[in-house]
C-alpha cells in the first residue's frame, strides 16, 4: 500500500514541490501541510512596491482550484509537531497523524530576532503576509519608520515606505549597507538612491538600547544618537526553521543538512529551500544555505524528482534579485568566491561586475541598473558560471563583444 | 481582421533575439528564431507584466528578464515556474524586407 508523499511547509518550495510531483506523473496521495492560513504564496512582493498599494493582495502560487484539480491535499493553519521516523509518520498540531513514504521538509526560515530587551508591539519583523499587512497599516505620510538592518528586506521596505510618504531611518551596524554578498560599488549606488529619495541611513553604529511603550519606539545608538519612531521594522537576517528536524534526530549544520540530492541524514526525508544547507557543486561542494526565491523553487522541483527516485544532483547556480525604486539588482553566483573584478557598462548607468577566481574562472556576476537592463547579461553570465568558463577579461569588459558569443566558445 | 501592421525591418532584429514593438496602446514582442523565422507575442510577461523584450532568447524559448519565467514564443506556451498563463501569439509575415504582424 502506498502511504504517499508528505510535504511540511506550504511556502514557495513546498508549493512548487507538490505541483512538481503531479507534473511528474506521481499518482499516490500528496499532502501539503502549512501553519499559515493561506494558499502557498510568494513572499518577494511583501517588501516591494506591491506593499505600497491600498490593499496588498496575496500572490498565490497555486489556486485552490488548481490544487483540487491536481488532487493535492492542502492542510492549512496546522503545524507539524513531530516526526516518527521508524513508523514513517508525522504528527500534526490538531492531533492527527499522516503516514508517508517520503517526507519533504520545506519549513523555510524565520527572521533573526534582535537579541536585546525592551522590544514591544511597535517592534516588528517581516516574513508572512500577516506581518506585511500589519506593517502596511503604519506606512503613511507623516509616520516615522525606523528600519533596523540595511539588508534587502529593510531597504525594499524603506523604498515602499517612502513611496507612501513616511519618513524613514535605516540603522545599520556594519560600515555600509548590504555588506553580505553585494559589492561595495553596487551598494553605493543603492545607498545614493535611498538618500536621494529622502531616506536617512546611519551606518557603523550599533544599537545600545531599545525602549518601546506600545506607542513609540526609541532606539539609542552606541554613539549616543537617539531615533524615535512610530514603528521599528527589524530586518537583520533570517535563521533556518530546523526544530522539527532536530528533534527527529536529523543532522543540522546551518540548516537541515542534505546531500547533493537534497536527502537528509534519513534517506526517506528530504529538505529543500531556505531551511536546508547543501553542497554547491559549482564551487566544489562548498556547503551553503541560500535564502532565495528561485533556489526554493528549483530545489522544490528537484526534491520532487528525487522523492520519485531520479537520483539527480543539484547543479544550479545561485541567483537573486532585488527591486528598489526604479533600480533592479541581480546577482548570479556568490561574489565572495571571486578574487578580481571586471566591469562591463551597459549604458543608462547600468553595469555588471564580473567576479573572477584566481585561475580566471568566472564565479559570479553582480549587476544593477534601471528596469531590467542587466537581466539578459546576468542570465548569460549565470550560464557561463555554470559551465565553469574562463572568459577573457577583455571580452567581459567590452560592450562590443556579446556575452552570448562567449557561451558558444 | 486583416489589420497587418509594419513592426520593423527584418534586419532590425538579430538572429535568436527579440525586439519590443508598441502599437495602438498595446505592446508586442517580435522574435527572430535561430533558423531565421519571425514570430510575435504579447509584449508583457503573464506573471508580473514585465517587458519580455528585455529577456533572453534561446532556441524557441523566451525567458522573462524579471524572474526567468519561460515561454515558447512560437506557440505562446508557458514553460515553467513562475509563469503558468500562456502568452497570446500573433501571425507574422515578412514582405519586402519588412516584418508585418496581424495585431487583430
Ligand atoms: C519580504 C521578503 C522578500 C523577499 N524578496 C526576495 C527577492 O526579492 N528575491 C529573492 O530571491 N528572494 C526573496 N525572498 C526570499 C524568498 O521569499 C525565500 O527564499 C522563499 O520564500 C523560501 O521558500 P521556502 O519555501 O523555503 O520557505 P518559506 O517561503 O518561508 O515557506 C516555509 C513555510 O513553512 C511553514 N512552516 C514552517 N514550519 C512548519 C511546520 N512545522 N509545520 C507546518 N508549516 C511550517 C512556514 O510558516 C512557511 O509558511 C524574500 C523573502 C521575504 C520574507
Ligand atoms: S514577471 Fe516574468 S517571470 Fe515574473
Amino acid at each position: 500500500m502506498t502511504r504517499g508523499m508528505v510535504i511540511i511547509g506550504a511556502g514557495e518550495c513546498g508549493g512548487r514541490a507538490a505541483l512538481a510531483l503531479r507534473d511528474l506523473g506521481y499518482e499516490g496521495p500528496v499532502t501539503l501541510v502549512g501553519d499559515e492560513p493561506h494558499l502557498p504564496y510568494e513572499r518577494p512582493p511583501l517588501s516591494k512596491e506591491a506593499m505600497a498599494s491600498e490593499a496588498p493582495e496575496i500572490k498565490a502560487i497555486a489556486s485552490d482550484v488548481l490544487l483540487a484539480e491536481k488532487s493535492i491535499r492542502h492542510i492549512h493553519s496546522v503545524q507539524a509537531v513531530a516526526i516518527d521516523r521508524a513508523a514513517h509518520m508525522v504528527r500534526l498540531s490538531d492531533g492527527s497523524v499522516l503516514p508517508y513514504d517520503k517526507l519533504l521538509l520545506a519549513t523555510g526560515s524565520t527572521p533573526r530576532k534582535l537579541p536585546m530587551p525592551g522590544l514591544g508591539s511597535r517592534c516588528v519583523y517581516l516574513r508572512t503576509f500577516a506581518d506585511a499587512l500589519a506593517i502596511r497599516a503604519h506606512l503613511s505620510a507623516g509616520n516615522r519608520i525606523a528600519i533596523v538592518g540595511g539588508g534587502f528586506i529593510g531597504l525594499e521596505l524603506a523604498a515602499a515606505a517612502r513611496k507612501l510618504g513616511a519618513s524613514v531611518t535605516v540603522i545599520e551596524a556594519q560600515p555600509r549597507i548590504l555588506m553580505r554578498g553585494v559589492p561595495a560599488e553596487i551598494a553605493g549606488i543603492i545607498h545614493a538612491a535611498h538618500v536621494a529619495e529622502g531616506v536617512r541611513i546611519l551606518c557603523g553604529d550599533g544599537i545600545a538600547s531599545v525602549a518601546d511603550d506600545g506607542k513609540e519606539v526609541c532606539i539609542a545608538l552606541a554613539g549616543g544618537q537617539q531615533i524615535a519612531a512610530d514603528l521599528a521594522i527589524i530586518g537583520i537576517g533570517a535563521v533556518p526553521v530546523t526544530g522539527l528536524a532536530a528533534e527527529a534526530g536529523l543532522t543540522i549544520d546551518n540548516g537541515i543538512a542534505v546531500d547533493a540530492q537534497l536527502r537528509s541524514s534519513d534517506p526517506d526525508i528530504f529538505a529543500a529551500g531556505d531551511c536546508c544547507s547543501f553542497p554547491l557543486a559549482v564551487y566544489g561542494g562548498r556547503r551553503v544555505r541560500l535564502e532565495a526565491w528561485r533556489n526554493a523553487q528549483e530545489q522544490g522541483a528537484l526534491a520532487a524528482r528525487n522523492m520519485l527516485g531520479a537520483g539527480e544532483a543539484h547543479a544550479a547556480v545561485p541567483w537573486f534579485w532585488s527591486d528598489q525604486y526604479g533600480l533592479s539588482l541581480q546577482i548570479a553566483g556568490l561574489s565572495d568566491e571571486g578574487r578580481s573584478v571586471v566591469r562591463r557598462d551597459l549604458g543608462d548607468g547600468a553595469f555588471i561586475l564580473f567576479h573572477l577566481a584566481e585561475d580566471g574562472r568566472l564565479v559570479a556576476a553582480s549587476g544593477i541598473g534601471p528596469g531590467n537592463a542587466v537581466a539578459r547579461d546576468i542570465r548569460l553570465a549565470e550560464m557561463l558560471i555554470g559551465k565553469r568558463a574562463k572568459p577573457a577579461r577583455e571580452a567581459l569588459g567590452s560592450q562590443a563583444i556579446k556575452l552570448k558569443s562567449l557561451l558558444a566558445a | 481582421m486583416s489589420d497587418w501592421v509594419e513592426a520593423c525591418a527584418a534586419g532590425d532584429i538579430d538572429e535568436e533575439d527579440v525586439m519590443r514593438f508598441d502599437h495602438g496602446g498595446r505592446t508586442f514582442a517580435i522574435y527572430r528564431s535561430p533558423d531565421d523565422d519571425y514570430f510575435a507575442t504579447d509584449g508583457l510577461c503573464t506573471h508580473e507584466k514585465v517587458h519580455l523584450a528585455d529577456g533572453l532568447v534561446m532556441d524557441d524559448i523566451i525567458e522573462c528578464p524579471k524572474h526567468n519565467g519561460r515561454f515558447n514564443y512560437k506557440t505562446g506556451d508557458a514553460r515553467g515556474a513562475p509563469v503558468c498563463v500562456n502568452l497570446r501569439t500573433y501571425p507574422v509575415r515578412v514582405d519586402a524586407g519588412k516584418v508585418l504582424i496581424q495585431v487583430g
